[in-house]
This record gives C-alpha cells, sequence and structure tokens, in this order.
C-alpha cells in the first residue's frame, strides 16, 4: 500500500470540491459538538444531581439499632418437636443509643486500607428556643474538619465558614430553614435547649443549606463537644460512624464485616441510594442515544456525498485502475476521503463542543437548592472528547466503507468502453 | 508460437472470449499473435470486430476469457486482480482515444502518478522523470497547470508522457488519434513512430484510421472476432 499516493489524491480529491466537502464535514461537527455539548451538561447536572445526596452521604454508616433480639429465649429451646413458639408483643432489648467502645472502634477502623476517614457524629435532640416558641431540631455534633474533607460540607455553607465552628467552641452552624423561622442572622446567639430541660446559648457562626427543606428546618451542626456537654455525656459519647471508601464498591461487603464483627447496624450506600443510580444511568443512556442518533445522521450525510462523488468519479476512477493501481488502492483513496471528512469535522466538532460548553458554564444558574452553584454544570472530563472523536472516526469509516467497496469493484473496462 | 524467441514481449495464444448479456456472442475467436520488442504494430478493422475488446485483454483488464497470454513471457492468466494492476503499472503503458487525465490534478501530477504508485523512485526523482518526458514531448512549460485547462492535442501528448513514466515493457494505445484533428493526428504518430524506432519501445495501437495504420511496421486486420491478416 502507498499511503503517500493515496493520501495526496484524497486531499485533492476533497480540496477540489471544497464546498461539498465543508457540508460533509460540517454534519459531522455538529454531530460530535452536540454529542460534546450534550454529554458534558449531562454528566455535569448529573454529578450535581448525585452529589448533593451521595457527597452528603456516607459510603458506611453505623449506628446502634434499637430493636428486639433477633433469637428471643425460647427460641434457645431446642428438643421441643412439633411444636411452634409463637410470642406476642415483643420489645426491644435494653442497651444504649452510643455505639459501644466508639472511640478505640474508631481508631481500628482507620486503619484499614479500603478507609479514606471517618467522621464521628453524635445526634442530639434538641429545641430551639424562640421566645415562647420552641421549635424541634436535632444538633449534629461533628468533627467539622473531617465534615469537610470527607462529605464536602463546605459547598453548602453559604454565609460564615467551617473555620470559624472550629475556632468556636460554642458555635453552631444552622439550617436555614430554621435561621428564617427564628429571624436570625450570623453573629447572633441562639438558646438551646436539650431534651433534659438545661439551656446552652450557642452563637451562629454560619448558615448552610442542604436543599432538603426536611434537613434545612431541623438541622444544626456543632462541635463534637458541644453536643456531648449538651448531651451532658462523656468524650467517648458518639452515635454514629459515617466512614468515606477509597472506592465506593467496597462498601457492601465491609458494611457486613462490620455487622458481623462488631454487632452494630451498619448500612452501605448502595442500601441507602439504590435509586440515584437508575436515575444517572437513564440519564446517561438518554445522552447517548441523542448523539448516537445525530451522528447517524450525519453518516447519511456523508454516505450520500460519497455516493455522489463516486458517480461523478467513474472516470478517474477507470483511468487509475488502468495506469496501475488495484481496486483495494481505489477502495482506500475514497474511504480515506470519508475518514479525512470525519476527522476535520470530528476536531471542529470538539472545539465547537468545547466553545458552547465554556459558554454553558459560564451561565447564571441560581437555585435555591444549591447555594454555592452559581452557573450551570459542566463536566470537563477530557475521556468524553476522546469518545467523540473515536465516534466520528469510526461513524464517517461506516459511511464511507459502502460506497468505497463499490468503488473498488467498477471495472474500468466498461467506463472506458462506455465512452 | 510455441518457439517464442527471448525479445517476444507479448504474446495471445488462443484467446476466445464471450459476451454473455443480452445473448450469447462469441466476440473474440481463436486470436493468436505476438509483439516483438521494438514493434509498432496496428490492429485495423471495423466497428465492432472486436479489436477493443481484445485490446482490453491484452491489457490485463478485462480478465474474462480463455487462453493464454504471456507478458516478457510470464503467463498472467492465474495473477489475482492486485497483481494484475501491479503489472499494469509497470509494464505496460495505456494510451486512450479519449484523454481520460485526473482534470483536478496538474498535468505534472497527472504523469507523476503511475510512478508514486510503483514507488520505487522517491518524490523528487519521479518529478524530474515526470518533467524529462514532458518537455521530451514539447508540453514542459505546461507542467503546473491543471489538466482540464489544456487543449486536447495537448492532453493526448500528457497521456503519452505518463504511459511512458514507469519506462513500460509495451504502450497500449486505443483509437489514440481518433479525437484530434489531422495536423494533431500526425503531431502523434510521429511522437510514437519516434518512440518505437529510438527508444526501441513496442507499440500496440488500435485504429480504424487506415493512413494511421499504413505507417505502422505491421498490420493486424480484424474482421468478426477473427484476425484476418497479418502483414
Amino acid at each position: 500500500m502507498n499511503w503517500p499516493v493515496i493520501l495526496s489524491i484524497s486531499k485533492t480529491h476533497l480540496l477540489s470540491r471544497f464546498k461539498q466537502s465543508s457540508i460533509a464535514a460540517l454534519g459531522v461537527t455538529f454531530g460530535i459538538g452536540t454529542f460534546i455539548i450534550l454529554v458534558s451538561f449531562m454528566t455535569g447536572l448529573n454529578n450535581l444531581l448525585d452529589g448533593l445526596i451521595l457527597n452528603r452521604t456516607p459510603h458506611i454508616h453505623i449506628y446502634n439499632e434499637i430493636k428486639p433480639s433477633e433469637k428471643q429465649p425460647i427460641d434457645y429451646i431446642t428438643n421441643v418437636d412439633a411444636a411452634i413458639n409463637k410470642i406476642y408483643s415483643i420489645k426491644p432489648k435494653w442497651s444504649q443509643e452510643r455505639i459501644h467502645n466508639a472511640v478505640p472502634l474508631l481508631n481500628h477502623l482507620i486503619e484499614d486500607v479500603r478507609v479514606k476517614g471517618i467522621a464521628p457524629l453524635v445526634r442530639a435532640q434538641a429545641f430551639y428556643s424562640a421566645g415562647s416558641l420552641q421549635i424541634n431540631g436535632v444538633l449534629n455534633g461533628i468533627d467539622i474538619l473531617e465534615e469537610v474533607r470527607l462529605f464536602k460540607l463546605d459547598e453548602y455553607i453559604f454565609e460564615g465558614d467551617a473555620q470559624a465552628l472550629k475556632r468556636t467552641s460554642n458555635g453552631i452552624l444552622m439550617g436555614i430553614g430554621v435561621a428564617q423561622k427564628l429571624s436570625l442572622k450570623v453573629g447572633d446567639n441562639v438558646q438551646i435547649i436539650s431534651s433534659k430541660g438545661d439551656v446552652f446559648p450557642l452563637k451562629i457562626v454560619g448558615f448552610y443549606q442542604s436543599g432538603l427543606a426536611e434537613i434545612d428546618n431541623a438541622q444544626s451542626y456543632v462541635n463534637l463537644k458541644t453536643a456531648q456537654q449538651i448531651l451532658g455525656e462523656g468524650e467517648s459519647y458518639i452515635t454514629d460512624l459515617n466512614i468515606k471508601l477509597h472506592n465506593i464498591e467496597d462498601a457492601v461487603p465491609m458494611a457486613e464485616e462490620i455487622e458481623r464483627n462488631y454487632k452494630l447496624t451498619a448500612i452501605d450506600i448502595k442500601e441507602a441510594n439504590a435509586q440515584f443510580e437508575t436515575g444517572t444511568s437513564i440519564r446517561n443512556i438518554i445522552t447517548y442515544a441523542v448523539s448516537i442518533t445525530l451522528l447517524i445522521v450525519a453518516g447519511f450525510g456523508i454516505y450520500n456525498i460519497l455516493n455522489m462523488l463516486i458517480y461523478e468519479k467513474m472516470n478517474d476512477i477507470a483511468i487509475l485502475k488502468a495506469t496501475g493501481f488495484s481496486g483495494r488502492d481505489v477502495k482506500y483513496i475514497f474511504i480515506t476521503q470519508a475518514m479525512l471528512i470525519g476527522l476535520v469535522g470530528g476536531v471542529l466538532g470538539l472545539i465547537f463542543g468545547y466553545g458552547i460548553s465554556t459558554i454553558i458554564d459560564h451561565t447564571p444558574f441560581e437555585t435555591e437548592a444549591l447555594p454555592t452553584v452559581k452557573t450551570f454544570p459542566v463536566n470537563w472530563n477530557p475521556v468524553y472528547y476522546g469518545i467523540g472523536i473515536t465516534f466520528a472516526i469510526v461513524s464517517t469509516f461506516l459511511a464511507g466503507y459502502l460506497p468505497s467497496r463499490r468503488a473498488e469493484k467498477i471495472d474500468p473496462v466498461e467506463i472506458i468502453r462506455g465512452q | 508460437m510455441k518457439d517464442a524467441s527471448t525479445n517476444s514481449i507479448l504474446r495471445a495464444d488462443h484467446i476466445n472470449k464471450y459476451f454473455h448479456d443480452p445473448v450469447e456472442f462469441h466476440v473474440l475467436k481463436d486470436i493468436s499473435l505476438e509483439i516483438k520488442k521494438g514493434e509498432f504494430v496496428s490492429i485495423m478493422g471495423k466497428s465492432g470486430c472486436g479489436k477493443s475488446t481484445l485490446l482490453y485483454i491484452l491489457s490485463t483488464m478485462d480478465t474474462d476469457y480463455t487462453g493464454n497470454l504471456y507478458l516478457n513471457d510470464k503467463l498472467l492468466n492465474a495473477e489475482s486482480g492486485d497483481e494484475l494492476a501491479r503489472v499494469r503499472n509497470e509494464h505496460i503503458g495505456f494510451i486512450f482515444q479519449f484523454h481520460y487525465l485526473l482534470p483536478e490534478f496538474t498535468i505534472l501530477e497527472n504523469v507523476m502518478l503511475p510512478a508514486l504508485k510503483l514507488g520505487k523512485k522517491n518524490r523528487e526523482e519521479v518529478e524530474q522523470d515526470a518533467l524529462d518526458k514532458l518537455h521530451l514531448l514539447d508540453i514542459g512549460e505546461q507542467a503546473h497547470k491543471l489538466a482540464s485547462r489544456v487543449s486536447g492535442g495537448q492532453k493526448q501528448r500528457v497521456a503519452i508522457a505518463r504511459a511512458l513514466i514507469n519506462s513500460p515493457s509495451i504502450i497500449m494505445a486505443d483509437e489514440p488519434t481518433g479525437n484530434l484533428d489531422s495536423k494533431n493526428s500526425d503531431n502523434v504518430f510521429n511522437i510514437l513512430r519516434d518512440l518505437s524506432h529510438k527508444e526501441n519501445l513496442s507499440l500496440l495501437v488500435v485504429t480504424h484510421d487506415e493512413d494511421f495504420a499504413k505507417k505502422t511496421d505491421r498490420v493486424i486486420t480484424m474482421e468478426d472476432g477473427r484476425i484476418i491478416s497479418h502483414s
């Protein structure tokens, strides 16, 4: 195969009918451009929506669930034949709400190579005092720096900042819903009444907005120690451990391990959020379906133009064959043209897609639900650009293949005789 | 013709060809001929006598026949399409009635293409060769014009230059003057004759132009698919 000759013939053919070639390439450009725009925007949106929940959801959530014993005393009797045990009105077994030996457990789990980090949590029921009113709420005692590192809490703080909570031992990071009800602003003090009736004055260091009204209307964050004080408990009192793993796939087996080894309840992320994966994959399917449709349309355009080109070039094909170019050479000449159209159109499409994506990325997008998001989300993953150009080349190859096969089979004698 | 001498360039042995469409038609009947080195041979005959069909078979473009075809004493019947294309490229120069240049390429590129395809020389050498051939045919100054921009007579000379570029064993021409006025016709004939004499090149020309045929070394006359005379 003599590629320089084949390439130079293809190039001359394409350039001598520049308008037609450009229109064919433009089809690919729009196909690929739209693919890039769609996929960047859709996956950007996907990540944002998933992140809304998934970022904030621990891969494994460990806590001590209050529940009845699975095996009741009567079940230990084994020598009863042909009888059925039936117990009515089973009550949960007494146990503490905290995780037993939470600190050593935390230190032990954090050594596991699969674990990225563990954020301890003290969950405390409390009331926000508002004059004569008391609003029901939940205080989460947290290690703020770990929460920021593992669960991106800072992305949901829209006034004040995470560091302020670290610095202020009696600080509170308040849900926006609660704050609005109480007409509070950053720097104000708020009275918290514990379930035992003790009153704690806390200083507001910031507001956060998760985007889920249910949470924003009740939940606030305080330091671990503050929560322990409100509950009147010591430093080892921890109710939940939220584990983030390096690889989300480890969540299921590890949760099982923890349940087995420590007799705690461990909920893995798949169990908790099965619906999100479904939504994501359906949105991805839609994106790819639309893009492939566009490319098929562009492919038919190329198929048409090449078919016409080959009709017009019957004489040229006969000459090439008569002067010693084989059928295969001729086939490659036309396939090369299709693929050059695909390559040029594809690269332009990537540039076009990149440009429009940039514009989208700078388009204002303000929403209550997402306080830190100011513009439309765009996913800049370079993999999509790779997929785009591969798509362009493969689809133009397929579109060019059939017409090129015809050119390969053209009998030069018939053309020359027909003159 | 079994005792082929060593200077035989092209030899056809008992070639038969049928057209099947629309009705069975025996177009070439038991054709045998031989062309020696440096010979200038013409095939004469009326329209429809099968002379063009014979030329396409001899030029290896048409492979649908029975009989044996030798080029430089090498049997070509069993070769694949790709191999025949290579043989045409290297050993056969072709000149058509209609000039058949690639209109989007320059004169120079048209002449260079078969040599670039052959790939025995690099681009610079091929370009030099092509310019030499064009100068030989007195159209060197047109080299960088597009093929669609020159006159018919000039086109035919370009086609001759293209046929010569790979220094073929034989040049075949199908009515090379059929489309030209008498002045250009004579011109083309003189070029071909010079090539035959000076370069010792074999030439096989199909024509129905008697004046042209008479001036060649040997005339093969065909009628109804048979050779009726070698003279």
